[in-house]
């Protein structure tokens, strides 16, 4: 980008460095590879073939930093009508020192974990994380070894802006491809044999695990191939659809749209028992997200005892369907099927929105926050208490929940996680379609203006109280569905359910997905329910589980630091976030309005 | 001019603390009047337009509106009642596009609720195409400035001038019959504040709005208002009709102070 603003940028000398700058990068990087090497990612990780017998995942938690560090020391900001330099040796040197310095981090901890003993506060200050640092050799050559690794990872990150942008692009569309197909191997080996594609499989991962040097190959080939060829027409076709106006847009959203919905239909049948699995969970909580992107995202009301609405969703259910309930039920409480129950699940929710909704809702900002995250424990500690133990089983909760009877066709029960998966599919449809028809309403609208202003809104005629409690209830039924389908999918609700770290799962697949966007918070579910895991569900990535929360927040202070509108934002949040950049572009553009009409200037103009 | 008694304030007290803001106020408005309020920083013209719009509960007095108290009344219920109100210090809904500035204001007015989004009826599918029309006519008051490529920009890139005049134009889409104008013109060029000018005449002659405003361009007031009434420390100071209350040494003290040789 740089090159072609200047005529011809200078290159600097490899001694030109910016040292301050290195050597802080340098330390930080070192200090989270000690950090992650003392969280027993490397040792917990090690398991994991990526690359058979040569390389695994925990060999990656180590390298990846290395390499990044080297790209991140290269990057610098291209200021408008500031000069540029080149980019040249001297990128490739700088990666190299900052990389030499965040492997002195793990070389250090090699001689320290080597000398002292400090096993008492921290865990894995073990021999085998000593044995993994120093890759089963003597410590002084663990101790060379990461000075050698970050120095040649580090140049090889820097070597990357050296690279034309075309084969930066293809080494690293190649290497994520290669990656990714070491990382899903359990998924891929499982879609492969519904097609029949075992022998393909057999050629690209090994027997004990990870790919084989020739998959790997192949893998990266084909990648590459998709990077040179494949990418441009890909990227016209988008390009073609976002310029479509009118009714062509509307045409292109609808053909997109049958596309995704086809592919909902038909993969489930193609997939096995663990992507269905997942795809179920991930459907629970896009159910539970968009009902809280309603409460947060349009409304702005920041409730963070969101899965109270969930528990009452699962418990009602589990109530009226399992004859295993508490004891203490009169004879007139009705055993019914899972669809009645669903009815009464609604108003149940309903009214629990409105009885926390309306001594909460007066409130605004942080004190609301905090009222809430209360109501959520309450609820719980409700359905835990000896005191309506009666009723919800107390800590042994309500099993033997019967699944949902489809007018005895059909029995949908967790056993058969693909049924599950429509059944979410088809709540989830019905809440997308709630949440796009309000936003776009008398309500919506409202909504949006509380957001932006209460007491404005409220000044412009808006009750305020209503409008929010409505959000609030919508919301709050909408996780009630959720709670209904988990209720039968897994045949059992306990307290331990629905503990406070849901309602944060939830908020931070709003917040990492889009706030405010339905597309948006369905990718948060996606990447971070289906890839991650959810607080009790397992993920795409099994093998991070035990690090989960860990990577979770680590993703979310980096997208609040980097993208803080989300994966797929919403325009309205990105203009809020970004509001200098956005009217730096209108006014560009030529759509801001700096006066009135221009002989406006003549006139105030001073002669 | 001047018709029915429309907006009666009696004897209006408020505190902050030990504060009075305002102090025994009387003041009334008739329909199709245009009243200004003036006076110095800090005389409390804000809060007395606070305590009408129900942002502020005064601690004494009452607000009567068409033969009702608005006592105890929440703002939307004061806007509904028929009076609308812009702010001093401009707040629109500045990531909202500026025909749903508009749209959003005509809340009170419409009923459509969740049921009938959901299901999209014939009553909502009306319902939005009234509410759009009237926000594109109260846009169009203002002439070209705020309508066509404008309506689905966000407020937020509009000059100083336009942000006042859409805030204008919101307090116009509420459908009021009192609109509170809490200084329309500060900020604006002598050319604009003019136009402006005429502008608040035609809220009068054309939509039939009577019209309170609070401003500090004499020119403005001179202008258009039918009876100036002077603020200061809380307490009335003057009433009548500006050549009155430009004369009257009370006001100009207050604006200028007193001289030295009189203050000793």
């Amino acid at each position: 980008m740089s090159d072609t603003m200047n005529d011809s940028p200078a290159t600097r000398s490899i001694t030109d460095q910016d040292w301050r700058k290195l050597v802080t990068y340098g330390i930080v990087t070192a200090c989270t590879l000690i950090f992650i090497a003392l969280s027993n990612m490397p040792v917990a990780l090690d398991d994991f073939d990526l690359i058979a017998d040569r390389f695994t995942l925990g060999d990656l938690s180590l390298y990846w930093l290395l390499l990044v560090i080297g790209v991140v020391v290269g990057k610098e900001a291209v200021l408008e009508g500031m000069a540029t330099h080149a980019k040249g040796a001297r990128d490739v040197v700088s990666g190299a020192i900052a990389g030499v310095l965040a492997g002195a981090g793990l070389s250090l901890l090699v001689i320290l974990i080597n000398n002292f003993e400090l096993r008492d506060p921290l865990v894995n200050w073990s021999p085998q994380t000593l044995e993994k640092l120093s890759v089963g050799g003597s410590i002084l050559s663990g101790v060379l070894l990461w000075l050698v690794i970050g120095g040649v990872l580090g140049a090889i990150g820097g070597a990357m802006h050296i690279l034309p942008s075309r084969i930066r692009q293809l080494v690293i569309v190649a290497a994520m491809s290669v990656l990714l197909v070491a990382i899903l191997e359990t998924v891929l080996s499982d879609i492969s044999e519904s097609f029949g594609l075992e022998p393909l499989a057999d050629i690209v991962y090994a027997k004990r695990g990870g790919l084989t040097i020739v998959g790997l190959l192949i893998v990266a080939a084909v990648a590459a191939a998709y990077s040179w060829w494949g990418h441009a027409p890909v990227k016209d076709a988008k390009q073609r659809f976002q310029a479509m106006e009118g009714p062509e847009r509307s045409r292109g959203n609808l053909i997109a749209f049958s596309i995704v919905a086809v592919l909902l239909l038909v993969l489930p049948m193609l997939v096995g028992g663990i992507v269905n699995e997942l795809l179920a969970n991930v459907g629970l909580f896009v159910l539970l997200a968009l009902g809280l992107n309603i409460v947060v995202g349009l409304a702005g009301i920041l409730d963070l005892g969101y899965v109270a609405f969930f528990a009452v969703g699962g418990y009602t259910t589990a109530i009226l369907t399992s004859p295993n309930r508490g004891d203490s039920w009169p004879d007139w409480v009705p055993q019914t099927n899972w669809f009645v129950a669903l009815l009464i699940v609604v108003v149940f929710a309903a009214i629990t929105g409105l009885f926390i909704g309306a001594p909460v809702i007066r409130m605004r900002g942080d004190y609301l926050a905090i009222v809430t995250l209360g109501f959520g424990e309450i609820i719980r500690l409700l359905f835990l208490s000896d005191w309506l133990g009666g009723y919800t089983g107390g800590a042994q909760g309500v099993t033997n929940i019967r699944g949902v009877n489809i007018f005895g066709l059909a029995t949908v029960r967790g056993t058969d996680p693909q049924a599950v998966f429509y059944l979410v599919a088809v709540f989830c449809v019905l809440a997308i379609y709630v949440s796009w028809r309000l936003e776009h309403s008398r309500v919506g609208r409202a909504w949006m203006a509380i957001r932006e202003d209460e007491s404005v809104a409220e000044a412009m005629g808006i009750n305020t109280v209503n409008t929010k409690l409505m959000a609030f209830v919508v919301g709050a039924v909408l996780a009630s569905f959720s709670g209904a389908i988990f209720a039968a999918k897994v045949g059992s609700v306990f307290p331990t359910s629905f503990i406070i770290l849901v309602s944060i799962v939830i908020l931070v697949v709003v917040i990492v997905g889009g706030m405010g966007n339905i597309a948006g918070v369905i990718a948060g579910a996606v990447v971070l329910i289906g890839v991650l895991g959810g607080p009790r569900q397992p993920g795409l990535l099994q093998e991070f589980s035990n690090f989960k929360l860990l990577i979770y927040g680590a993703l979310l202070i980096w997208m609040m630091l980097k993208r803080p509108e989300g994966l797929i934002p919403n325009v309205r949040r990105t203009r809020e976030l970004h509001q200098e950049e956005f009217l730096q572009d209108a006014w560009l553009k030529g759509e801001i309005d700096t006066g009135d009409e221009p002989d406006d200037m003549g006139e105030v103009a001073p002669a | 001019m001047s018709g029915e008694r429309l907006l009666t304030i009696d004897n209006l007290s408020v505190t902050f603390g030990g504060l009075h803001a305002l102090r025994n106020l009387n003041f009334h408005v008739d329909e199709g009047e245009i009243v200004s309020v003036i006076g110095p920083n800090g005389a409390g013209k804000t809060t007395f337009f606070n305590m009408i719009s129900g942002m502020v509960t005064p601690t004494d007095g009452d607000i009567i509106f068409k033969g009702e108290s608005l006592l105890g009344l929440d703002p939307n219920q004061v806007t509904a009642r028929g009076i609308a109100r812009t702010f001093q210090n401009v707040r629109l809904f500045a990531n909202m596009t500026i025909l749903e500035n508009v749209m959003v204001a005509q809340h009170c007015r419409t009923k459509q609720g969740v049921f009938g989004s959901l299901f999209n009826t014939a009553a909502f599918k009306r319902e939005e195409a009234e509410i759009r029309e009237y926000g594109e006519k109260v846009l169009g008051f203002f002439g070209s400035r705020l309508v066509g490529y404008r309506l689905h920009q966000p407020a937020s890139v509009l000059s100083y001038a336009n942000r006042r005049r859409l805030e204008i134009a919101r307090s116009m889409a509420t459908k009021p019959q009192v609109v509170l104008l809490d200084e329309p013109v500060a900020g604006m060029n002598p050319k604009e504040s003019e136009e402006l000018t005429g502008l608040i005449g035609k809220l009068r002659s054309e939509w039939g709005f009577t019209i309170v405003m609070i401003e500090h361009d004499m020119g403005v007031v001179r202008d258009v208002s039918d009876r100036v009434v002077v603020l200061d420390h809380g307490e009335t100071i003057a009433q009548g009709s500006y050549e009155e209350v430009s004369t009257n040494p009370q006001v100009i003290e207050a604006y200028l102070g007193r001289p030295v040789e009189e203050a000793s």
